[in-house]
């Protein structure tokens, strides 16, 4: 696949840099508008990584952690889904990483001192490559609200962090997964950096009893979208073409 | 029949969080769970061209640094080419040309080894002067910031993207500072001598 501009991105769609409800944006905002920067090969072109990189049970949180025999407490789920651009063509082998607290809203973090326990048999992160069709999925728990200290009694809905490549740097992206129907979804100042409540909706991983696994693991699924690809080429050959 | 152009919505992003470190760093969360940490050699023993480190801050808006950054590198081998699939063949063997780093917990001090970038192609045949794409997300930074870092013993004055920046104060920021084999790079968030940051 040649490499091509990408759309540009939303910045109306996204949050913007300075939400003072989540304290921590007014001082690592910058307050000088961004340089808009017109794709160089700098740009569309990205690190790739093969399946040699990463293990095939890294999507396993039930067992990437546990003890053998045993598993970690919570409620088994899958999140599948596939990553997608905004042409709604699929990203096929790109990587795909969560990380997340346990069932009780406890990380393993060394910087994260919330009195719910450790469940020893949970680490929290797992990694994966989309397929030739851009599909993933990951086994886990579902992860626990939990208290920080923004409000004096904010607390984050249930949610696992994704980190996804894509073809290019320009397409690098970290986000969010919330949980369907969840109460705090409304009421977190992190989600609520974001101004369109459709935009907070695709965030919004929805319950998919398709896919369950029946008396074994609940399902939901959690489409990703990355910047489109221009059809037209990009205007130079690049370097060592 | 609509002709409305069907496009999807690209997925928003939101800040990493200060537990970042757990999926993308979990050695430095405190618990080792993958065989090999992705991220840790940009170069690989076989590059050719000088061996550098990049180092610095990340500053915020009251001048504290940043103590839960995660930064990720992007650059071209010594020949001034990319290890993309579209180059395959044309950089060497293990030259990954990405890297991921965290701010150390104590000091916020990050920093790789690489080696320096050649000088590449950009838009309309013009020549880009040598120079490192960054990413930056923590806690407190709803979408990733984009940065360039390049090099105060190289000739900057024809590139076209420090060109492109009106203020021509500004693009001293993105100038790294040699001191030996290293090159200081600070990034400042906000405030006085704010870098500059790209809508790539």
């Amino acid at each position: 696949m040649k490499p091509a501009e990408f759309y540009q991105r939303d910045r109306n769609w996204h949050a913007p840099a300075l939400t003072p409800a989540y304290k921590t944006s007014v001082a690592r905002s910058p307050r000088y508008s961004l340089i808009s920067l017109e794709n160089t090969p700098s740009e569309i072109s990205g690190p790739r990584f093969g399946h040699n990189d990463i293990d095939p049970l890294d999507n396993d949180l039930l067992n990437n952690y546990a003890k053998a025999g045993e598993s970690p407490i919570g409620e088994r789920i899958i999140i599948h889904g596939r990553v997608l651009d905004e042409n709604a063509r699929p990203v096929p082998n790109t990587l795909v990483e969560i990380w997340q607290a346990n069932a009780g809203g406890r990380y393993r973090h060394k910087k994260d001192t919330y009195l719910a326990p450790i469940d020893p048999n949970f680490g929290g992160c797992g990694r994966t490559m989309t397929d030739a069709e851009g599909y993933y999925y990951f086994r886990t728990v579902k992860p626990g609200a939990y208290p920080w200290r923004n409000g004096i009694n904010d607390w984050r809905p249930a949610h696992v962090h994704f980190s996804v490549f894509g073809t290019g740097f320009a397409q690098r992206l970290i986000t969010q997964l919330y949980f369907e129907g969840d109460p705090l979804i409304a009421r977190c100042p992190i989600v609520q950096t974001i101004p369109d409540p459709a935009a907070i909706d695709q965030l919004t991983a929805k319950l998919d009893m398709n896919a369950t696994i029946p008396l074994d693991t609940i399902a939901y699924r959690f489409d990703i979208v990355l910047r489109g690809r221009r059809s037209t080429l990009f205007e130079n050959k690049l370097e060592g073409n | 029949m609509s002709n409305t152009p069907k496009y999807l919505k690209e997925t928003p992003s939101q800040t990493a969080g200060p537990y970042v470190h757990i999926g993308l760093a979990p050695g430095a969360a405190g618990f080792d769970i993958y065989r090999e940490e992705l991220g840790h050699d940009i170069a690989g023993p076989n590059a050719a061209g000088e061996r550098i480190r990049v180092e610095g801050l990340v500053i915020d808006g009251t001048g504290a640094p940043v103590k839960d950054v995660l930064l990720e590198a992007w650059q071209a081998n010594s020949a001034g080419v990319y290890a993309h699939p579209e180059s395959a063949g044309d950089v060497e063997e293990g030259f990954s040309g990405w890297g991921r780093v965290i701010t150390d917990f104590a000091t916020g001090e990050w920093g790789f080894d690489t080696v320096k970038p050649g000088a590449t192609l950009g838009r309309h045949g013009q020549m880009q002067a040598p120079h490192i794409n960054l990413w930056i997300v923590a806690r407190g930074i709803n979408v990733g910031l984009n940065t360039r870092l390049y090099f105060d013993d190289e000739d900057n004055t024809a590139d076209p993207v420090l060109n492109s920046i009106e203020w021509e104060h500004r693009r001293a920021t993105l100038v790294a500072k040699r001191t030996g084999d290293t090159y200081r790079f600070d990034i400042r968030l906000q405030g006085e001598d704010e870098t500059v940051f790209f809508d790539i």
